[in-house]
């Protein structure tokens, strides 16, 4: 479980996350949701500890953020960012292959080579291992750091990892946006696995997610499982638009 | 993009190649049997002829200060691309090389004022100095230390400490008399024709260290290229990494530039080459780069020792000449990143 209590962020007068206590339960889908600027965003960051809160604290089980050791932390949490740029051109099995740094000190092992190959295998990427990642497509890209990050987190062992998703959408098109969402379903359902992220489709939301974080302008406005959160209310208070729920083959989908 | 896997035995190859005429070559050619005879006195101590001699103790260890300094300073360009993502970045442009050319100048201006000489030692030693307080500057001033340090701000900073040590060097040159305002000159542009043993060993053992404690950084180098934020998130600590890479890049370059003077580009474009040949995976590019590093300034030796027998031009300018063009193709190219 991962819980924060009175977790906040400010960054000179401004209140980015106002002080936050929740409880995420392990093995499921949370998905963070609100309009820009509600601290999206900001939440993942925190709780992945890519930033340091103002107040308050990130438990992961028993044990707060603020004592994981960077290194350590790297070898069961992973961020799939919205994208992510290199430098210098370099060939896609080798930025899969970053994913197992943690893990070993200057040469691979059979081990994480394998690793990689899988990874690659699973993501549909193994015909462009040798290829250069700079000059891919965006949804490529995308694809490949999905395999990084899931090569970071390989299930070796019962190890419960942790998975934030940070917008990674946002350049896929929909079928690799369904794929892709499926099979982080299908990972939660197969391993010791959590998964936090931002979605701004509130249809995919409804759709994989096993409880949804409705924040705006950094407050929370409701946690829960999808009929708790999904509400017109709900939704009109955080978007300021009158929404259209529908109900078809036992799933809901939102219109505005 | 294909695994770099031969490019090592082709690369050793053109370095035995090149090694083999820059020891035959030069004021006076040697021969087969004066090269063999020069190697037999090295270990046996034995009476040798003039020419066993200058293969012995002039030829041999210039072209290994050559390969040496060649390989430190690719090593170092290597270290300094990586760590600022930047294919522009070289020693030269961050201040390692005039702090050194500065503390080189003071010394001969001071050691002849005082009537000083602490030995052939004082000289590198001040070069040493030099280079490590300049880039220090450079990167307090610059804020580089910090995380999220702007590429932009620290080539600005670079700039401006380089013309400072540089007028430096000027003012020096200024008030110095002739013999010291020459040998001021030719250390600037950089020559190897002062290598002997000990400058050898000194190089050696300095560039042999850094190598080996650069290969533990590698892949860290290589997390790096995603951008600070994504290296943290797979173990990197940023701040630690920056520190030791740096310091490996000072002592490796202020070690080297201490014997030889300033050689620029040399660090700059080895790097590049290799990224064309193989990708830009940082373990390769170290390992290759040494033996690259060493092609390339034992060729420009070659050619400084050739060009106006039997003078020489210092190797500096070779390099100048050979680097300032690829430098304008890499700048026009847009491959480079703020």
């Amino acid at each position: 479980m991962i819980r924060t209590e009175n977790l906040s962020l400010k960054i000179g007068a401004k209140m980015l996350l106002k002080p936050l206590s929740v409880e995420l339960e392990s093995n499921q889908l949370h998905l963070i949701l609100g309009p820009n600027g509600a601290g999206k965003s900001t939440l993942v960051k925190l709780l992945s500890g890519q930033l340091k809160p103002t107040s308050g604290e990130v438990f992961y089980g028993e044990e707060p953020l603020s004592s994981i050791k960077m290194e350590e932390l790297a070898r069961f949490r992973a961020v799939l960012s919205q994208s992510v740029d290199f430098a210098f051109p370099l060939r896609v099995e080798e930025v899969v292959m970053m994913g197992r740094y943690p893990y070993f000190s200057s040469r691979p092992a059979k081990l994480d080579l394998e690793i990689v190959q899988e990874s690659m295998r699973w993501f549909g990427i193994l015909h462009f291992a040798d290829r250069d990642y700079t000059t891919l497509s965006g949804g490529e890209r995308q694809r490949v750091q999905f395999a990084r990050i899931m090569a970071q987190i390989w299930p070796g062992d019962d190890t419960h990892r942790i998975l934030f998703l940070d917008e990674p959408l946002t350049f896929l098109d929909v079928k690799y946006q369904y794929d892709f969402l499926k099979k982080i379903r299908n990972f939660i359902g197969t391993q010791n696995l959590t998964v936090i992220g931002v979605l701004h489709d509130l249809n995919l939301a409804a759709r994989f997610a096993d409880k949804q974080i409705l924040l705006k302008e950094g407050e929370l406005i409701v946690h829960g499982d999808q009929k708790t959160v999904l509400t017109s209310e709900h939704i009109r208070k955080a978007y300021g638009m009158e929404p259209r729920l529908i109900e078809a083959e036992g799933r809901l989908i939102i219109d505005f | 993009m294909k695994k770099a896997k031969f490019i090592p035995l082709i690369l050793g190859f053109i370095l035995l190649l090149t090694v083999y005429l820059s020891l035959r070559y030069g004021a006076i050619k040697l021969s087969w049997e004066e090269i063999s005879g020069g190697i037999r006195s090295l270990f046996s101590g034995e009476q040798a002829t003039l020419n066993e001699r200058i293969f012995a103790e002039l030829r041999l260890p210039r072209v290994l200060l050559c390969i040496l300094t060649g390989a430190a300073l690719a090593v170092g360009g290597v270290l300094m691309q990586a760590l600022f993502r930047n294919p522009i970045v070289e020693p030269g442009l961050v201040g390692t090389s005039s702090g050194a050319a500065f503390g080189a100048s003071l010394y001969f201006v001071l050691g002849a004022v005082l009537h000083f000489d602490g030995g052939e030692w004082t000289l590198p030693i001040a070069a040493c100095v030099g280079g490590i307080v300049a880039t220090w500057l450079v990167f307090m001033l610059s804020g580089s230390f910090r995380s999220r340090s702007s590429i932009v701000g620290l080539l600005l900073t670079g700039i401006a400490i380089n013309a400072l040590f540089l007028s430096g060097i000027g003012f020096l040159s200024y008030i110095a008399r002739d013999p010291q305002a020459r040998s001021i000159t030719f250390w600037n542009l950089g020559t190897i024709s002062g290598a002997n043993w000990h400058s050898v060993l000194i190089v050696g053992a300095s560039t042999l260290l850094c190598v080996l404690l650069a290969l533990r950084y590698t892949k860290s180098l290589n997390a790096l290229m995603m951008g600070e934020d994504e290296a943290r998130l797979v173990g990197v600590n940023i701040k630690r990494l920056k520190l030791e890479v740096l310091t490996i890049n000072v002592i490796i370059v202020s070690v080297a530039t201490a014997f030889t003077g300033v050689i620029s580009f040399v660090g700059l474009i080895v790097p590049h080459i290799l990224r064309m040949m193989g990708g830009s995976d940082n373990r390769y590019l170290l390992l290759n780069g040494i033996l690259m590093g060493g092609i390339v300034l034992t060729l420009a030796d070659l050619v400084a020792r050739m060009t106006l027998r039997p003078a020489e031009l210092p190797i500096g300018i070779v390099t100048s000449v050979v680097g300032v063009p690829v430098f304008i193709f890499l700048l026009r190219k847009g491959k480079f990143y703020f």
